[in-house]
């Protein structure tokens, strides 16, 4: 009679296995890794901006109209936690300056948006979706999936470098996005480590190379590397490229005018190959942050990434991200060093057109385009950069007084470049720079420097040639 | 009224039933055991499974067999420019050099699966079945992992296999190995890698599998091969092995079943590439993806689905003849 299992013991063990498993997916949350590697999970999370009662505040970039009111909806792919919590401030102010219109951000896992782009503006997307520049934007701008917003512009166009109009502008001439921030990629150091091993910032190829030669003998890793989610090593490529052979030829051949097979493009595999001696090894499989816990620990002295890695720094404390600085890659004394050419992908947003917002003449488009060039104001990206500081606000009216010392670094740096590109895999074609393409050949690359490169860029070049045309 | 209960009178749903069957003419050459209602019932739950079934699996499998002869792209509607016919399958047989390595590695998926866990799987499942002390616990541990989902099961091994702060190479670099191997990063060994944490989860699944079918043999041959003279393992070999003909059966179909499906583990360790490469993550990363080549990703998962049809067939046929006989 004892054995048998009573209803209520049912009931009690199941109760207690129940509370267990609500406790599980924080725990599982808390053990995975962020951002670009996170497991692909679909969790769209709606929140909504509360709506004050204050009469609206007329702001640089709102549009006139202040009778303007409803609902608007917007995609974020803020999904960190620091991002995302920036950009849930931007909406709180957004709503108090404009009480009468209804926010309603959808955020989604930063890598499970980008994969599902197409299907999401193919089908219902937001009216107004976060995004990038560069070939990315053009893309979709020209499959019509993307509202043109030169009207907007009209408007924004003296608060914005012309770099950044570019960036914005697709195939056609039409203005499609608008920017947020950039950042800059850079080699970035430790300064307490270089001042206590009476190291210099490289200026040159060779001083790079001497700097790496004696860290080795300090028993330093001289560049910390980590490319397992294969995009991570494109910025190597892009800088050397652009030191080696100028702007001009690496947007020509991210564009696929340049071959792969070209011999300037093995030169630049070549050089890649003379200083991958100096590069943490079993790259292929570590990812960045890893990578970046190296620099955080000192056991590697310098690392080639975006100012993302900010990131890594601000999460052990204030002490150790001031003790974090930059210096930009180091020239090769070619004709193209006055370019001063780096990668700072721009971040920004767009609206879809086959939202509600895509109707030419309703009130989602005009809200629409309220939102997204208030996105573009000075104030509203301040107030990102402020808590998200691994970038740089886009728009001339930003106020930088309240930049940290890399941020503003990080501005003159940008500011100072004649040419930026965008990043490989926001540049080219994304069927080109995915997973079972480019990140795969530069993966073999990283794993076996001392192969047949020429053989490598032929598969390469054959790749590219095997892709369908983009209709 | 006598007579139409005597007409119904083989139906087993009552007297309800003599009301359902109406007044039935006296010479009807079949008798129905089931009544309208019955009849109603039962078209409503095997037709709207069937309904769905149609819609949610036969007819996107029919889309993707039409989509794979077309380069769409997902975004503009489906034009007659978009033909490629065989374009697709000339392409993935020639130029596509991911494909093979695919190919490649989904056969040695199957083989490890099938050659090296199940065989553990229905050794312990042999063993348990000797009603040792502690062998139900044995059980909840090894079918742990089961009850895990894939995307979990991917994720404690990559705590596992990190090369900086996984334990593997922690002890194996406490034991002086200076540079203990890249388990994810290099493409040699990364697949193996993948295999072990697939196969951990393979063997509970399959020994639980296997112990059903043990416990269901009959004892009294046992206890005949035992009077024969035959140790445990000749009992096992040569008697109880054939008797659980059907449950082998069922065996190598989910092995192979689960070694055409494998995709969670290469996928969440790094997208399926660099020697991670296997026919699910290809589709995957050329559908679902911003790359968005929805015809090409079509003709890979219309081989995938060529493929597949092989070990389903040969199971269906094998059951439905059984039914036959």
């Amino acid at each position: 009679m004892n054995d048998q299992v009573t209803r209520r013991e049912v009931l009690k063990k199941g109760l207690i296995g129940a509370a267990g498993l609500t406790v599980l997916p924080t725990v599982i949350a808390a053990c995975s890794s962020s951002s670009a590697t996170a497991t692909p999970t679909m969790a769209p999370v709606a929140t909504q901006a509360p709506v004050a009662t204050q009469a609206p505040v007329a702001t640089p970039g709102a549009t006139t109209a202040p009778a303007l009111s409803g609902a608007v909806t917007f995609g974020s792919n803020f999904s960190d936690p620091v991002p995302k919590k920036a950009m849930a401030d931007m909406m709180a102010q957004f709503a108090k300056e404009n009480p009468t219109i209804t926010v309603t951000m959808n955020t989604v896992d930063h890598g499970t948006f980008q994969d599902q782009i197409t299907s999401y503006l193919g089908g219902k997307p937001d009216d107004v979706f976060c995004w990038f520049s560069g070939f990315r934007m053009r893309f979709f701008a020209g499959q019509g999936l993307a509202v043109a917003i030169d009207d907007v512009w009209t408007t924004l166009s003296p608060h914005f470098s012309d770099a950044f109009k570019v960036g914005s502008t697709g195939d056609d001439g039409h203005q499609y996005f608008v920017p947020i921030y950039n950042y800059p990629w850079a080699v970035f150091y430790r300064p307490s480590l270089f001042t206590a091993k009476g190291y210099k910032v490289p200026a040159t190829l060779s001083d790079l190379t001497a700097l790496c030669t004696q860290m080795q003998k300090d028993n330093i890793i001289p560049f910390a590397f980590g490319d397992k989610d294969g995009w991570e090593a494109m910025g190597t490529f892009d800088i050397l490229n652009l030191r080696m052979n100028g702007y001009q030829f690496h947007v020509d051949l991210m564009a696929g005018k340049n071959k792969w097979t070209d011999p300037k493009v093995l030169a630049v595999f070549n050089q890649w190959k003379a200083l991958m001696p100096f590069h943490q090894t079993g790259g292929a499989g570590r990812t960045w942050e890893d990578a970046a816990q190296a620099l955080v620990k000192k056991t590697a002295g310098m690392m080639l990434l975006g100012m993302f890695i900010s990131a890594s720094f601000q999460a052990v404390d204030a002490a150790t991200l001031a003790d974090l600085d930059f210096f930009p890659y180091p020239t090769f004394g070619t004709a193209y060093d006055a370019e001063m050419a780096l990668d700072a992908p721009i971040d920004g947003f767009m609206i879809a057109s086959k939202s509600a917002a895509g109707v030419a003449g309703s009130n989602d488009l005009a809200l629409a385009k309220a939102l997204i060039s208030w996105l573009g104001s000075g104030e509203a990206e301040v107030i990102y950069v402020t808590e998200d500081q691994g970038n740089v606000a886009a728009s001339k009216d930003a106020d930088t007084s309240g930049y940290n010392p890399l941020q503003k670094k990080a501005a003159t740096l940008i500011g100072a470049a004649q040419k930026i590109t965008q990043f490989m895999d926001r540049d080219t074609r994304p069927d080109f720079a995915g997973a079972n393409g480019m990140q795969n050949f530069i993966l073999k690359f990283v794993g076996n420097p001392s192969q047949d490169l020429s053989a490598l860029l032929t598969q390469i070049q054959a790749f590219y040639d095997g892709l369908p045309p983009m209709s | 009224m006598t007579q139409a209960r005597e007409d119904t009178a083989p139906d087993r749903a009552g007297l309800t039933a003599g009301r359902a069957g109406a007044v039935a003419p006296r010479r009807r050459r079949h008798y129905s055991v089931l009544t309208r209602r019955d009849k109603i019932l039962l078209g409503l739950m095997v037709g709207i499974p069937l309904f769905l079934d149609l819609i949610f699996i036969w007819g996107p499998a029919i889309a993707s067999v039409i989509l794979s002869f077309t380069q769409w792209n997902g975004i503009h509607g489906l034009t007659a420019t978009d033909w490629v016919g065989l374009g697709n399958y000339e392409k993935l047989w020639s130029s596509y050099a991911p494909f093979w390595e695919g190919v490649k590695h989904n056969v040695l998926w199957f083989l490890v699966l099938m050659f090296i866990a199940t065989p553990i799987g229905m050794f312990f499942a042999i063993l348990l079945d000797r009603e040792m002390r502690g062998s139900r616990i044995y059980q909840t541990i090894f079918y742990m992992p089961v009850v895990l989902s894939l995307a979990i099961v991917g994720l404690i091994w990559q705590l596992q296999y990190s090369q900086d702060n996984g334990m593997i190479d922690s002890i194996l670099r406490g034991f002086g190995w200076s540079t203990p191997p890249d388990w994810f990063g290099d493409p040699s060994i990364n697949l193996w890698a993948a295999l072990v944490a697939a196969s951990w989860r393979h063997v509970g699944y399959i020994m639980v599998l296997y112990l059903a079918g043990l416990k269901s043999v009959d004892p009294s041959l046992r206890e005949a091969a035992a009077i024969d003279g035959a140790n445990g393992t000749q009992t096992y070999l040569h008697v109880v092995f054939w008797v659980m003909m059907p449950i082998n059966t069922v065996i190598v179909v989910v092995t192979s079943i689960e070694a055409l499906r494998a995709f969670d583990i290469a996928y969440i360790i790094n997208h399926g590439k660099n020697g991670l490469e296997l026919l699910s993550t290809l589709i995957t990363n050329n559908s679902i993806s911003e790359a968005s080549l929805i015809g090409f990703g079509s003709a890979i998962a219309v081989v995938l689905l060529t493929i597949s049809l092989v070990p389903i067939v040969t199971f269906l046929t094998r059951i439905m003849r059984e039914e036959r006989e």
